[in-house]
Parts: C-alpha cells; sequence; structure tokens
C-alpha cells in the first residue's frame, strides 16, 4: 500500500462489501455460540426473520413511509430556509454581523430537549416531528452554508467585476455556482444527521414510524425487531447518500469531486 | 482602437501596519500618462508595487493619495471599459471555455446571438477553436490564458490591463503568447498596461517600457522602444535589441539587488 494512491471501482467494492460479511460473521459467532443471550442480541437469522414478519404482518413498510416523509419533509424545509439565508449572510457581511451570533448560539441547542416543549406547542402531530428536524439542520445548514460562501475565491470575484458585474451579477453568477457543489455536500451530511433526530422524536409520543416500532419491540424484548429497525435505517442512509453522490456528479461536472 | 487617454497622478499606497506597526509605503508617487493605442510595459522587481498599481487602475483598490482618470473621468470602481487578466489563473471553473468568454456580454444584457458571434470570433483569434465547450480544468496553464485574455477582450474595454499574464508558464510558451498578444493588439491597436519582471518580453512587446524601483515603488525610468511593429521573434536577436536590453538590464539589476537585500 503507497499513501494516497487511488483504488479501483472493482477493488473498492469487495473490500467495502468484504466488512459487511465480517461485521456479520462476528455479530453470528457472538449470538450463535450462545456467548451473548438472545434476550440482548438477537441473531443475524432471527432478526431477518423478525423484520419479514413486521413487514409482511405488522405494516412496517407504512412506518418506513411515515419516517421517510418526515426526514426529507423537514429537511427539505431546513433547506430551503436554510441555503438562502447562508448565502446571503457569506455573501454580505453586515447580514452576516446580524445573524451569526444568534445563529451560533441557536446551532448548540440540542433538538432533542425541545421535544417535550414542541408536544406542548404542536401536539403529537406531524408538525412536531417535522419541526424537530428542522431545529436540528436549520441552523447546521446556514451556518456551514455561510461559511462556504464567504469563502469564494476572491480572485474570481474580482474578475467578475472587472467584468462590468455588480453585486447582484456577483452573488447571482460567482458566489451561488461557486458554493453550490460544498452547498450539496454540505445537505448531504445534514440529510445523515436528520435521521437522528427523527428516530429521537419518535421515540417519545409518537404512534407511528420506525422510532414507534423499535420502542414497541422493546417492551416486547424483541432484540429482532429492533435491530432490523436500526438496520432499516442504515441501508436507506447508505441509499440515499449513494443518490446524492451520483446527482452531484451529475449537477457539477465541471468539479472534481 | 481605444479613444481615451489614462492619467496616473501622484498615486501612492501604503498598507495599514499590522498590529500597530508602522504602515508599509508600496508605492511612491506615481505619474504616468498613457495615450490611446500605446502599449506600456511595466518592469520591475518582485513586490515593487506592479499589482497593485494594475490594480488601482483596475479599480480594484484604492490609492492612499493621488488621482487616476480616464479622459478625465476618475476611476474609482472597476468597469467593463478597464478589461484585466491576472497573474493567477481565474478563469470560472463553473463555465465551459465560451461561456467564461461570454461571462461580461451576459452581464451586460447583450443579445444571446450577438454574445455567441463573439465568441466564436475571439476564440477563433485566440487558438481556442475545438475547445469551446471545455471546463477551465481540462485546459493547460497557456490556454487558460488565453481564454482568460479572450474573456477580457469580448468586452471590447478601452484598456487592457494585463498582470504577469504569461508569468507561469514555460519559456517556449510564453513567446509563442506573446507573439499572439501582439498579432490581436495589431487589430485594433487598444491600450495596454503590460506588467512584467522579464526584460525580453518588456521590450519584444511594448513601445514603452516603465521600470519601477524596489519597494517603495516609483517609476526609476521610462525607456521608449521604436522596433517596428509588426514583429516577430527574429527581432530578439537584432542589435537595437540587444542594446535596448542592456540599458533596461542596467537600470533593474540594481533594483533587484536592493528588493532582495530588503
Ligand atoms: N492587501 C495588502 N496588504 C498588505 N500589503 C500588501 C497588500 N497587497 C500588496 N501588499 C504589499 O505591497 C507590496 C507590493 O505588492 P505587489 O503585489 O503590488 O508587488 P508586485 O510588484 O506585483 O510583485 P510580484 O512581481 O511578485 O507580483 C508588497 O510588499 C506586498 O507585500
Ligand atoms: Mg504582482
Amino acid at each position: 500500500m503507497k499513501p494516497l494512491v487511488p483504488v479501483s471501482t472493482g477493488a473498492r467494492i469487495v473490500l467495502g462489501a468484504g466488512f459487511f460479511v465480517v461485521f456479520v460473521a462476528f455479530w453470528g459467532a457472538a449470538t450463535w455460540s450462545g456467548w451473548v443471550p438472545p434476550l440482548f442480541l438477537a441473531s443475524p437469522e432471527r432478526t431477518l426473520l423478525a423484520g419479514w414478519s413486521l413487514l409482511t404482518e405488522f405494516g412496517f413498510a407504512g412506518d418506513i413511509a411515515i419516517t421517510v416523509f418526515r426526514v426529507v419533509g423537514g429537511f427539505l424545509i431546513a433547506a430551503a430556509a436554510g441555503v438562502p439565508l447562508g448565502l446571503m449572510m457569506g455573501a454580505f457581511k453586515p447580514v452576516e454581523a446580524f445573524f451569526e451570533p444568534f445563529i451560533s448560539f441557536a446551532r448548540y441547542l440540542p433538538a432533542s430537549a425541545f421535544i417535550p416543549l414542541l408536544i406542548l406547542w404542536a401536539g403529537v402531530g406531524e408538525a412536531q416531528k417535522l419541526s424537530v428536524i428542522f431545529i436540528g439542520s436549520f441552523f447546521q445548514v446556514v451556518i456551514m452554508v455561510a461559511l462556504i460562501a464567504g469563502a469564494t475565491r476572491m480572485d474570481l470575484v474580482e474578475a467578475a467585476y472587472t467584468l462590468g458585474a455588480r453585486s447582484r451579477g456577483i452573488l447571482r453568477r460567482v458566489i451561488i455556482p461557486a458554493a453550490a457543489p460544498q452547498v450539496m455536500e454540505t445537505l448531504r451530511l445534514v440529510l445523515g444527521w436528520a435521521w437522528t433526530y427523527v428516530i429521537v422524536a419518535e421515540l417519545i409520543g409518537a404512534t407511528s414510524g420506525i422510532g414507534h416500532m423499535i420502542m414497541d419491540s422493546q417492551r416486547l424484548l424483541d432484540t429482532g425487531q429492533m435491530i432490523f429497525g436500526i438496520v432499516v435505517i442504515g441501508v436507506i442512509g447508505l441509499v440515499t447518500d449513494f443518490l446524492f453522490k451520483a446527482l452531484n456528479r451529475r449537477l457539477f461536472p465541471w468539479a472534481v469531486l | 482602437m481605444s479613444r481615451k487617454r489614462l492619467a496616473i497622478t501622484g498615486v501612492t499606497r501604503s498598507f495599514a501596519g499590522h498590529r500597530g506597526a508602522a504602515p508599509m509605503l508600496a508605492l511612491r508617487p506615481i505619474d504616468l500618462m498613457v495615450e490611446p493605442g500605446e502599449f506600456v510595459a511595466i518592469l520591475g522587481p518582485s513586490g515593487c508595487g506592479k499589482s497593485t498599481l494594475l490594480r488601482i487602475v483596475a479599480g480594484l483598490d484604492q490609492p492612499t493619495g493621488g488621482t487616476v482618470t480616464l479622459d478625465g473621468v476618475p476611476v474609482t470602481a472597476p468597469g467593463p471599459d478597464r478589461g484585466m487578466v491576472f497573474q493567477s489563473y481565474t478563469l470560472f471553473p463553473w463555465l465551459t471555455v465560451a461561456q467564461n468568454i461570454r461571462f461580461g456580454l451576459a452581464e451586460r444584457g447583450v443579445p444571446e446571438a450577438e454574445q455567441q458571434a463573439i465568441a466564436a470570433r475571439f476564440i477563433a483569434r485566440t487558438g481556442l477553436t475545438g475547445f469551446e465547450n471545455h471546463w477551465p480544468r481540462q485546459l493547460s496553464g497557456g490556454m487558460q490564458q488565453r481564454c482568460a485574455l479572450a474573456r477580457a477582450l469580448a468586452n471590447d474595454p478601452e484598456i487592457l490591463l494585463l498582470d504577469e499574464p504569461f508569468g507561469a508558464l514555460d519559456h517556449q510558451t510564453r513567446e509563442l503568447m506573446q507573439e499572439l498578444l501582439l498579432e490581436i493588439w495589431d487589430a485594433d491597436r487598444k491600450t495596454v498596461l503590460f506588467v512584467t519582471h522579464d526584460i525580453d518580453e518588456a521590450i519584444f512587446l511594448a513601445n514603452r517600457v516603465v521600470v519601477m524601483s524596489a519597494r517603495p515603488g516609483r517609476i526609476k525610468a521610462e525607456v521608449p522602444v521604436s522596433l517596428p511593429y509588426p514583429r516577430d521573434w527574429t527581432m530578439k536577436t537584432t542589435p537595437a535589441f540587444a542594446t535596448l536590453k542592456a540599458r533596461l538590464m542596467g537600470e533593474i539589476r540594481e533594483e533587484v539587488r536592493k528588493a532582495a537585500m530588503a
């Protein structure tokens, strides 16, 4: 192995899949040998069976759909509001001076700590779930987008000025396109975090969703179902991450991502 | 053909000192008149304030004292009448070659068809035919600077400000670029302010060479170059060229030594 030398696509897939195999093997070894009792950890095949029954008998697909809806909904609202504000803050320093201190403060407020308050304000419906995700994502998006936009290459801005651009043109035709690929990367990361908020929101005061199912299973001490729920979240995360990356490559062929 | 006269009068620039240190003087009073259609080379050692002076003319930086006027009108902000090619690569990475060249035209609301025609003309003139749809990262350094030149020219500026545009290129490429630039200049005789620290380049291109002193920069000498245009590379071997070169070397050696010791 030499530092920083890239690996071929084939080798990457084999290596990446390899660790999943190793992981499941250890999991299997720990449970089949009886080293960890099924009360604490279900074996891989019992987890799959539990998942099968969840999907076929208990309408788990509906739970998955509602959770995906909450994550994507809350995330989209946060992005739609956060990206423009972040861009304006990055581009215009007075706007940044106005919002930045408050947003830096707000971003350390843990979204989960708002859940009891939000239940009080919004009940236990969808508005409350979306709010949790919004609070968890919005401030992060704003701060990171402001940072990206503020770091636009000054020489490109100056070149645009000498070509006759004014403030509006600088923002629309330099700052935004220059920031776009990194903004999308930021959104990809924040979407990942949104998944952790939604589950927390569903653990408390929910009647549907993956988090609610995990909570229910705990009451029945069904570790198979709990693990299956967690694995489903991981798989969805993996798929969205992959789609996001593919989208970025299509949108920004000029950048070396 | 340019028509406006550039006047730099008593321009000075000092930069605020870091953490209470005394301000740093980068330019001592500079006086320079540039007639329409002139090709003036500004020659000076590294750090003498050449880029600073060019940036002030471009309107990207404000002088501490003095004024810059274009046909009597003071320069206060950057504008499309002063096109610039920078020392570093500044093509917009998200635009293709053709889109880069059209940037200024689009900004001024020139109709689409006209934009295309103008871009096509400058793509041909700068030898970028076949690369219209390439991204900047797919171009060599020489091609990127040619594209930057085309981008500045497409705006039809009064003055071209060129800040060591070929500084990062290898010697052979640079010589080709110089010939290309002269060809373009000869076609419509725009006023050019060309910064360089390469003596051969200054003589070969310009009809006047302005020598700057080591920091804080001031104009130390002005040397007219009366070699006839059109010029080609054979000119660099003529006795007249050698005489000018010897004179400029004399002027600049001392300054380079001062700059190196500073
Ligand atoms: N924004 C700035 N703040 C502080 N000092 C600066 C700034 N810009 C330039 N200087 C200083 O002014 C002096 C002149 O800089 P300038 O870039 O104009 O030199 P130059 O002649 O273009 O050099 P080179 O040939 O290396 O490009 C340098 O000493 C530089 O450190
Ligand atoms: Mg310079």
